[in-house]
């Protein structure tokens, strides 16, 4: 059972780990996921991004945004805790050559995933420009790593407070416009973030690979419920991705299917924060009392 | 319908047993013939749409001693031959009879590893039981002598007594051998190979072993308990366990081989890879294949909706498409986790059906609602991308195709909608892809089934393969076959020193 080594708390509802799992270290490429489970019986199965590794210490990083049952339980979980089970590398890595100049978007906690992904390319010897996007300033993740990997940077903030204030597409089109035009691009975030990048690269003809994150169950190609159409066929993420060709994605079909359960995840979401408050409350009872 | 309870059988099989004692035994064969085949008990089918509990509940002894004697013991025993594993049916049906269960069992289990898996899922009405005497000449193969039920109450006796024994393993040869899956196959190879005092590691991706008896097969059933049984089994004879290892990608296969120290290894990895049935509207949200609706339902225990995390859809009107075993898992789960209506569609009719007729028989008596000539043409949704409907079409049947099973006709202009919210495809499974993509030198047909030799050995020396990856989709006892041909010839090649 992989033992927590690493816990930083990045934003309110954003925390970096790194977990003790030397196979799943030694062995992953950039674009890879595990999977992740809290209880063996009763727990769920989530699929979570490598957000960096390190083969020598044996340690992988994930980073998680607190959104369902699992993750907020995990939130709570400490340095010395272990998870029950974590499963992988899985997905096939990303295709990472010397294409040149690369632009590479990442949005909220999609910057993770793109992470490793950058530092294959940099490694490969591209040209980099790297775009980050955030809600806002405190949301900003791996702008450091980023920094010391990209020849540019740019920065974009939904309400302005830091770098450029607006979406991420507008720097995409102007570097697209650019001559020459970048060879590649890479844009991992949320879906509609994928598709605006996707829309904003298709008329100038930049191949845009787009990380999905489709609901899953075993990760290996048995359930089939991370099922995407892509270019009218349809695809496994979990074994045919996670990454393909943004331009041939229907996003319309993912989100649908991103959707299936949410009435149940909003209700978890909700228990958690309940749960959260009752332990609160008995703390601070706990504390007035002594 | 009348629902004859445990009771009522078990006294109505003493009241004959008791009139056959009060006269002359040996039975002569045709009073054999005379013995009613014994029905087996099941839970109250109202009771059961809402229980995940066991529906047949197992033979009384009074029924297994009556049902024993229906046995001809016949010298050229067409049974055994019907077995894949060729147990040696007419002695522990003597031995039953005779009153000796834990004989009964002991003969069992040298040929079969689990009893009490096969005695449950196994379709013996197209194995052992199809060649049966007695069936013939009764001219029904559903009064062939109840095989199936009979090894079911000896291997049930000998775990409730606790009579379960740890297989002894012979002393340590310092050779090591990798399999990888922990279905029926890799269950059946890893205790065949450590009781020759191999060293074994079971490699398994889920989180739990067990394979499709644990994901796919559900509760109701076969009872996880049963499964969880014969996991201990194999632990308690030293073999190692790593869950959450997916082969070929948390450790490639030849890694294992050259880097890790493996001297052999058997993959069972299963055919892994659901089919669809490339109609429209097939991702719309509402669609999944039984293997996601069985895993999510069974393995994952979302039908535990108070401490289950892992959702499963609210359906209230389900289409399930297949005529299989699975299908009908599928159609019997949905029932339970409270679907209103449950339509099974199946485009030839019964007859051709590969579910067993049991199965078939227990959906039926839980309300699932059959439709055969009958196939899906698209799937159509509301504005959220949500299942609405599924369109149909008519069949007929025509001229037997390549399987010699009639072909399912279209029958033009036939098409009229079902109004369901949900659609579960099972239509049988591919073989997973993983290790062939990640093994250089492995070789597989055009389906992408691992083609092995006469001894289960894949183009690869020292690697064996067996089970649904090799078969295509199969069954437990096939699997089980294939398991202990491979791990003899791996006992053979180990015992050799050649590698």
């Amino acid at each position: 059972m992989p033992l927590i080594v690493f816990k930083q708390q990045l934003s309110e509802d954003v925390v970096l780990m790194r977990l003790d799992a030397p196979l799943i270290a030694s062995e992953r490429r950039p674009g890879q996921f595990v999977i992740l489970q809290l209880d063996d019986d009763y727990g769920e199965r989530i699929p979570l991004t490598i957000a960096d590794a390190d083969p020598v210490a044996g340690t992988i990083s994930i980073l998680f945004q607190t959104v369902g049952g699992t993750t907020h339980k995990l939130a709570q979980y400490s340095v010395g805790d272990t998870v029950q089970s974590v499963l992988g590398p899985l997905g096939t890595p990303t295709h990472i050559e010397r294409f040149g100049t690369v632009v590479c978007v990442g949005g909220g906690i999609g910057i993770a995933p793109l992470h490793p992904i950058v530092k294959g390319l940099r490694e490969a010897g591209n040209r980099l420009i790297v775009i980050l996007g955030a809600r806002s300033k405190n949301l900003l993740v791996f702008e450091n790593e980023m920094r010391a990997l990209a020849d540019e940077l740019i920065v974009c903030t939904d309400d302005g407070s830091y770098g450029r204030k607006g979406l991420v597409t507008v720097p995409l089109k102007e570097i697209c416009g650019r001559a020459p035009k970048p060879e590649m691009a890479f844009a991992i975030g949320p879906p509609v973030m994928m598709r605006a990048c996707c829309e904003a690269t298709r008329p100038f003809a930049v191949k845009t690979m787009v990380s999905l994150n489709a609901i899953m169950v075993d990760g290996t190609g048995m359930c089939g419920g991370c099922r995407v159409t892509v270019g009218g066929q349809t695809k496994f993420t979990c074994v045919d991705g996670p990454e393909f060709d943004g331009h041939l994605v229907d996003f319309d079909n993912l989100m649908q299917r991103l959707r299936a359960y949410k009435p149940h995840e909003e209700e978890a979401h909700h228990k958690c924060h309940l749960e959260m408050e009752a332990q609160k409350l008995a703390a601070q009872q706990k504390a007035g009392g002594l | 319908m009348s629902h004859p309870t445990r009771t009522q059988l078990e006294q109505a099989a003493q009241a004959q047993l008791d009139a056959l004692k009060a006269g002359q035994e040996p039975l002569k064969p045709r009073e054999r013939l005379a013995l009613p085949a014994q029905e087996m008990p099941t839970r109250d089918p109202i009771a059961r749409r809402k229980s995940m509990q066991e529906v047949a509940l197992g033979y009384t002894e009074a029924q297994v001693r009556l049902e024993a004697r229906r046995c001809l013991q016949c010298r050229n025993a067409p049974c055994v031959q019907g077995c894949p594993v060729r147990i040696e049916i007419p002695a522990f049906i003597q031995a039953i009879s005779d009153g000796n269960d834990a004989e009964a069992i002991a003969i069992i289990r040298r040929a079969s590893l689990l009893p009490a898996v096969c005695g449950r899922v196994c379709p013996q009405e197209s194995q052992c039981q199809l060649p049966c005497t007695v069936g013939k000449s009764l001219k029904d193969v559903g009064k062939a002598v109840m095989i199936g039920r009979l090894e079911r109450y000896v291997a049930d006796l000998e775990r409730e007594s606790g009579a379960l024994a740890t297989p002894a393993v012979k002393s340590p040869t310092g050779k090591r051998v990798a399999v990888i899956g922990s279905g029926p196959a890799g269950i059946t190879v890893a205790a065949d190979v450590r009781r020759e005092g191999h060293e074994v590691v079971m490699f398994e991706a889920f989180h739990k072993p067990g394979g499709v008896l644990m994901y796919g097969i559900p509760e109701f059933r076969l009872p996880k308990a049963i499964v969880q049984q014969e996991i201990e089994t194999l632990r308690a004879m030293g073999v190692r366990i790593e869950t959450n290892f997916v082969v070929g990608r948390t450790r490639k296969l030849l890694d294992l081989l050259e880097k890790d120290g493996f001297d052999a290894a058997f993959i069972g990895s299963g055919a892994g890879l659901p089919n669809f049935m490339n109609i429209p509207g097939e991702n719309l949200v509402g669609v999944f294949s039984a293997n996601e609706y069985l895993t999510r339902a069974n393995l994952m225990r979302a039908y535990d909706k108070g401490r289950a995390e892992t959702p499963i859809y609210p359906s209230r009107r389900v289409a399930v498409l297949g005529g299989g075993n699975v299908a009908m898992d599928s159609a019997r789960m949905a029932v339970r986790l409270g679907a209103e209506e449950v339509h099974l569609i199946y485009r030839r009719t019964e007859a051709e059906m590969p579910a067993r007729v049991e199965e078939v028989g227990h959906a039926k008596e839980e309300g699932v609602i059959f439709h055969m000539l009958e196939n899906a043409k698209r799937v159509v949704g509301d504005e959220y991308g949500r299942v609405t409907g599924l369109e149909c079409l008519c069949y007929e049947l025509g001229a037997p195709d390549k399987s010699g099973r009639p072909r399912p006709v279209e029958i033009a202009g036939s098409e009229f909608m079902r109004e369901v919210d949900t659609v579960i495809v099972a239509i049988g499974n591919s073989s997973n892809p993983l290790i062939r993509q990640t093994t250089a030198g492995l070789e597989t047909d055009k389906r992408g089934n691992i083609v092995v030799d006469a001894d289960g050995q894949t183009s690869i020396p020292g690697v064996y393969a067996g089970g649904d990856i090799v078969l295509g989709a199969a069954t437990v006892i096939l699997a089980m076959g294939e398991g202990r041909r491979a791990a003899a010839a791996i006992n053979r090649r180990l015992a050799g020193g050649t590698l």
